[in-house]
């Protein structure tokens, strides 16, 4: 299975990319949520695909029973989730109010320090 | 020894509320501190000059071998003593010369802690410790010089101070590395303990680079056109830093190294001849100027010279007229600097053919500048006479350079006697000139240098044997390397280095009664030697600025995209490069074995992904990133991440949302590029989407360590009471790394707040 997601990290990233080069405001900001999801798809396919096996502890255990999914990409990817959405907020408020104050959303117009 | 040296930095750091304690008699009590340690070094005398060298060691940096140590032999002393007592001096001069000036405590602050700066540096046994602070003396001089920050011209001396020592100084570390990894060890005393680096093959650069940077330091020629420019400084400034201490600690350094890289004929000619033309040099420049302290900066570039003439020649005889004229230049040119300090002070003036016939007004200014002036012209019985003996006598026995060698050094000595006429006989004599300011003898705390400064070098002169036993000795042992047997004389009999002397005495005399004459002729002719240098460093400057301009232009250009193309294509080639270097581009393709509802997911997500970036309507783009979200939520779903799964649903729901409702509120989107850009993009987003590709593919085989993940499991429930891992892990084995998140989530919504808010302030 893993080559398969390989094809859709490398789908996800290149779509990204090629929304964060255009000079909308609107689709930079797009192109920054597919950026999250790819980089957290290719940590959890490099970390390898585990099916139905959870890293969980049957009640009454000490341990989990069997090979588990390896839970510390888990983590990071879990965190990583949870922080692009702060930084999601932010850019598009962010984004929202640039585009009152320049009136324009396009990037090249906001090269310059001044408004 | 530690105390001694860092006092000069603490008390400078209290200096601001002493002047509000002591007001205008701030100069005489924080005058005590360089007395003190004047009287502190003064006891390490006996013991120096009975040759008993001392190295004193407080660890630093252990782990780096750099150590606070400290050397004291006969060298360093006589450098310590001089910086502590002409310190003195200039700290109570300081407080007559800008008594009132709105930033006196910001000078007493750097003043006290530059001489801290140079005791360090002159003391220091470790190369490290020794380096640093040589750059504090650069940093310090650089503030005082512009002290006066208001004017153009200051800022501009300033830098120039700075950029040309701190270039020299980047050159001096590199070298003093080389040195102590040739040497085999950081500290001086054992450097010299070793044997000489003549012979080694690393010996030209670490000489190259050492020099680079005393001579920058010591303003050698090429690089001694900073100095004159450094005079923008206050007086007392000019002549603490710029005559009497800091442009000596070049001439220092190579004098502490002598004895292990001075035995070769590269030191000889490269010291000796630049020592000669850089005496030379000043001399004639300094008969050219008439601003008083320009003439005196111009003779300090001379006795600069002399020093590294006399070190390159590196003779028995050399090394004791070296340490000699040290000596005495220390003396009278730190009072005649006092001198026109206070002639500045009390007529307004710094021209000296505005001057004339103050003797009458100022007649202990008068008697005492007079004597460091005699001094000055090497004229029996003062201490530079001795010096000057010594001079003529060492350029007379320097090998094979010696004809070019005494040429020089009589054609300098000659004018030299010509600026002691300059500066000590015609302001104060001949006809009475209308000055600015009705001129008044100056205060006590303006002689006072000048008197006790100008009475040592005639104690020394009459009784040389004070001088020499005391100081001289030591010195020249530390410096030669050896003990030498000699006695320093006023008298020598009637010989040649005599006779030379009586030349150039006689010589001064008649360039003297014809300085006007002479003083415009020069002015004609050598404008193009005077500028070469100075022009050189502005074109430089121009240049830098230019580079500086041209490179912010392409690399700051403001598109956004421009950037993310120079990090992109770094990323695709530094890591296409280390794939292709390593594995070649066979990737290890594993069969695919995903289940039928896998790889249905798994299409439309690159389907709607394609969607994404293609689509020309907002709503669609919004719903097709939905689509992409939860599909990854499927994913961590189906290969046993059921927490991931549950995250990303309530984050994709609340970002649809978010976008829907800010999204909406901004314009539709239109086309700003063209099909190029669009096709040049197209190539860029491919290119990094194939990287990671393949990145994928060659990570999944790769595992270069142990996993820590089989702990965790483990200890989940033992350790951590939890049964969900993936929990544990945040909140209880990463629970600062869930911490430091929360802050950042907490500052994106304060962030979030304030635009908000922001935006109602301004509608009101």
């Amino acid at each position: 299975m893993e080559p398969v997601l390989a094809i859709v990290v490398g789908v996800l990233f290149a779509a990204a990319i090629y929304l964060i080069l255009r000079r909308s405001l609107v689709k930079l900001v797009i192109g920054l949520i597919l950026l999250s999801n790819a980089a957290n798809l290719l940590i959890f396919t490099v970390s390898g695909f585990t099916r139905a096996a959870p890293p969980l502890v049957p009640e009454g255990l000490e341990q989990p029973v069997g090979a588990v999914a390896d839970p510390l990409p888990q983590a990071l990817i879990l965190t990583a989730i949870v922080i692009s959405f702060g930084v999601l907020a932010f850019a598009v408020v962010l984004i929202h109010r640039a585009y009152e104050v320049v009136g324009h959303d396009d990037l090249d117009q906001m090269k310059d320090t001044d408004t | 020894m530690l105390i001694a040296v860092l006092s000069g930095f603490i008390v400078a750091a209290l200096a601001p509320w002493v002047f509000r304690l002591a007001g205008g008699r701030t100069g005489w009590v924080l005058g005590l501190l360089p007395a003190a340690l004047t009287v502190y070094f003064a006891t390490w005398v006996p013991q120096i000059a009975a040759g008993d060298p001392e190295v004193i060691v407080y660890p630093w940096i252990p782990g780096l071998d750099i150590n606070m140590s400290f050397l004291v032999d006969g060298l360093s002393l006589l450098f310590a003593l001089l910086i502590s007592l002409i310190g003195t001096f200039i700290v109570i001069y300081a407080g007559g010369y800008l008594a009132g000036h709105r930033d006196l405590p910001r000078f007493y602050v750097v003043i006290l802690a530059f001489m801290a700066s140079m005791l360090g540096l002159v003391l220091a046994d470790n190369l490290i410790a020794m380096f640093v602070f040589w750059e504090l003396t650069s940093i310090t001089s650089y503030l005082l010089i512009g002290f006066s920050h208001e004017e153009e011209k200051s800022r501009k001396c300033a830098l120039q101070g700075l950029l040309v020592t701190v270039a020299g100084g980047l050159a001096l570390l590199a070298g003093l590395i080389l040195l102590a990894t040739v040497a085999g060890s950081y500290e001086f005393s054992e450097i010299l303990a070793g044997e000489s680096l003549g012979e080694h093959s690393a010996y030209g650069g670490i000489l190259l680079l050492i020099l680079l940077g005393t001579f920058t330091k010591s303003a050698q020629v090429p690089f001694h056109f900073w100095l004159p420019n450094a005079m923008a400084a206050p007086t007392p400034v000019s002549a603490y830093l710029h005559s009497a201490t800091m442009v000596k600690a070049g001439v220092y350094l190579m004098a502490r190294l002598h004895p292990t890289l001075g035995d070769t004929n590269a030191w000889l000619i490269t010291l000796g001849l630049i020592g000669a033309i850089t005496m030379f040099t000043g001399t004639v420049m300094a008969v050219r100027s008439t601003e008083i302290k320009r003439v005196l900066a111009y003779s300090t570039v001379m006795a600069l010279g002399t020093l590294t003439m006399l070190l390159g020649i590196g003779t028995e005889g050399a090394i004791i007229a070296m340490i000699a004229f040290l000596l005495a230049h220390s003396l009278y040119k730190g009072a005649l600097f006092l001198v026109a300090g206070a002639l500045d002070h009390e007529t307004g003036t710094k021209d000296i053919t505005k001057m004339g016939g103050l003797a009458r007004a100022m007649p202990w200014t008068m008697v005492f500048a007079s004597i460091a002036a005699l001094s000055l012209a090497g004229i029996p019985p003062l201490f530079g006479f001795v010096a000057k003996e010594l001079m003529f006598e060492a350029a007379l026995g320097a090998a094979w350079l010696a004809p070019v060698l005494t040429v020089l050094a009589v054609a300098s000595a000659m004018l030299v006697v010509a600026i002691a006429g300059i500066v000590a006989i015609r302001p104060f004599h001949g006809p009475r000139k209308a000055t600015p300011k009705e001129p008044h003898e100056a205060s006590w705390a303006m002689l006072l240098g000048p008197i006790v400064l100008g009475s040592l070098g005639l104690a020394f002169g009459l009784v040389p044997v004070l001088a020499d036993s005391l100081f001289v000795q030591a010195g020249v042992a530390a410096v030669y390397g050896e003990e030498v047997d000699f006695y320093l004389s006023l008298w020598h009999g009637i010989n040649l280095p005599l006779l030379l002397s009586l030349v150039s005495l006689a010589g001064g005399i008649f360039i003297y009664l014809n300085w006007d004459g002479v003083r415009e002729r020069l002015a004609r002719t050598s404008v193009i030697d005077r500028f070469g240098m100075e022009r050189g460093y502005d074109k430089a400057m121009r240049g830098l600025e230019r580079l500086a301009d041209w490179q912010t232009r392409v690399l700051q250009n403001g598109y956004m995209r421009n950037y993310l193309y120079t990090i992109l294509i770094a990323t695709v080639v530094l890591v296409g490069y280390t794939l292709f270097g390593r594995y070649g581009l066979a990737p290890p393709l594993t069969a695919v074995d995903g289940l039928p509802h896998e790889l249905l997911i798994a299409a439309l997500l690159v389907v709607a992904a394609v969607f994404v970036a293609s689509t020309h309507s907002r709503l669609g783009a919004v719903a097709s990133l939905g689509i992409v979200g939860f599909s990854v939520a499927l994913i961590y779903v189906l290969f046993s991440a059921p927490d991931l799964g549950i995250t990303q649903v309530l984050i994709e729901t609340l970002t649809v949302i978010l976008l829907v409702l800010v999204l909406f509120r901004l314009p539709d989107f239109v086309d700003f590029s063209s099909t190029r850009d669009r096709l040049r993009d197209l190539v860029v987003g491919g290119l990094v989407g194939l990287t990671f590709f393949f990145l994928v593919l060659f990570a999944i085989d790769v595992q270069y360590f142990d996993p820590i993940s089989q702990y965790f499991v483990e200890e989940s429930v033992p350790g951590g009471k939890g049964r969900n891992i993936v929990n544990v892990i945040l909140v209880d084995f990463r629970a600062l790394d869930t911490l430091g998140e929360i802050y950042v989530l907490a500052l994106a919504a304060i962030g979030v707040y304030a635009m908000v808010k922001l935006r109602a302030e301004d509608r009101h």
